[in-house]
């Protein structure tokens, strides 16, 4: 079968920037850095796991600079996955394809990931005991 | 010259593979990860500036290993699916994409395991 001289799509350059594509890449970079920071979901179980000690090595490393700066980034990352997902599901259900509402939900989940992430992290330095 | 008809040279390449199967899987995994994934965060947001006892008392409930586990394999099963398809994007060496793919999935089988094997020791106090 011949494969050459077939259309190819146009490069992502040729089109106007919107802000539905940077929303689009944006959920899949999200996703990667999720996967990634499984790593440090199942370090923080094998910590408690092991005892006091390691648990507050683990408790350490998240209390510095880089390792809040982890946290904040997958507080984000979580919020914008699940909010935008929900919004993947939306469509897969056929629902929200009209230009104005694309925008709409693209908006809302940026307010709703941004209020979210700014909860959370008021939420991690303000309480945060459960006595 | 060939006289093939080009449907009879493209039969049988199974060129839709199991595309469905894997779209309806992340759908699937994605529903169930929504009440999972909130469960974790908000209680993980409650053990920010707990003691150890507090935390291994919490791991300890049978609430936690339940949806502990539930989470753990959910989130590994999603996230290489997703990843998956990233990798079968970008990587366009055959040997390197099935190479990649594979550290990838046994990756997340070992942390998941790993993951469930420890919320159940802790939870039956080992």
């Amino acid at each position: 079968m011949t494969t050459a001289n077939r259309p190819l799509s146009p490069h992502l350059g040729i089109y106007r920037w919107q802000i539905t594509m940077t929303m689009s890449i944006l959920h899949r970079a999200t996703g990667v850095a999720l996967a990634v920071g499984t790593l440090a979901l199942v370090y923080w179980l094998l910590a408690a796991a092991m005892g006091p000690e390691d648990y507050a090595q683990a408790q350490w490393f998240f209390g510095t600079w880089f390792g809040q700066f982890l946290l904040w980034g997958w507080t984000f990352s979580f919020f914008y996955h699940l909010c935008n997902g929900i919004r993947h599901l939306a469509w897969d259900a056929g629902w929200g394809f009209k230009i104005k509402t694309l925008y709409i939900t693209g908006y809302a989940v940026w307010a709703v990931a941004a209020i979210l992430t700014a909860t959370a992290i008021w939420l991690a330095y303000t309480s945060g005991g459960m006595a | 010259m060939n006289l093939r008809n080009p449907l009879a040279t493209a039969r049988g390449l199974g060129s839709a593979k199991s595309g469905t199967g894997h779209w309806w899987a992340q759908r699937v995994s994605a529903v169930a990860l929504i009440p999972l994934s909130l469960w974790f965060v908000i209680s993980v947001l409650g053990l920010v500036r707990a003691d150890y006892a507090i935390v291994v008392y919490w791991l300890h409930m049978p609430s936690t290993a339940v949806l502990l586990s539930l989470f753990l394999a959910t989130v590994f099963y999603h996230a290489y699916l997703g990843v998956q398809v990233v990798m079968e994007d970008y990587v366009d060496r055959e040997w390197l994409k099935i190479a990649t793919l594979l550290v990838i999935k046994f990756a997340c089988i070992l942390l998941a395991a790993a993951g469930v094997f420890t919320a159940l020791r802790i939870a039956f106090g080992a």
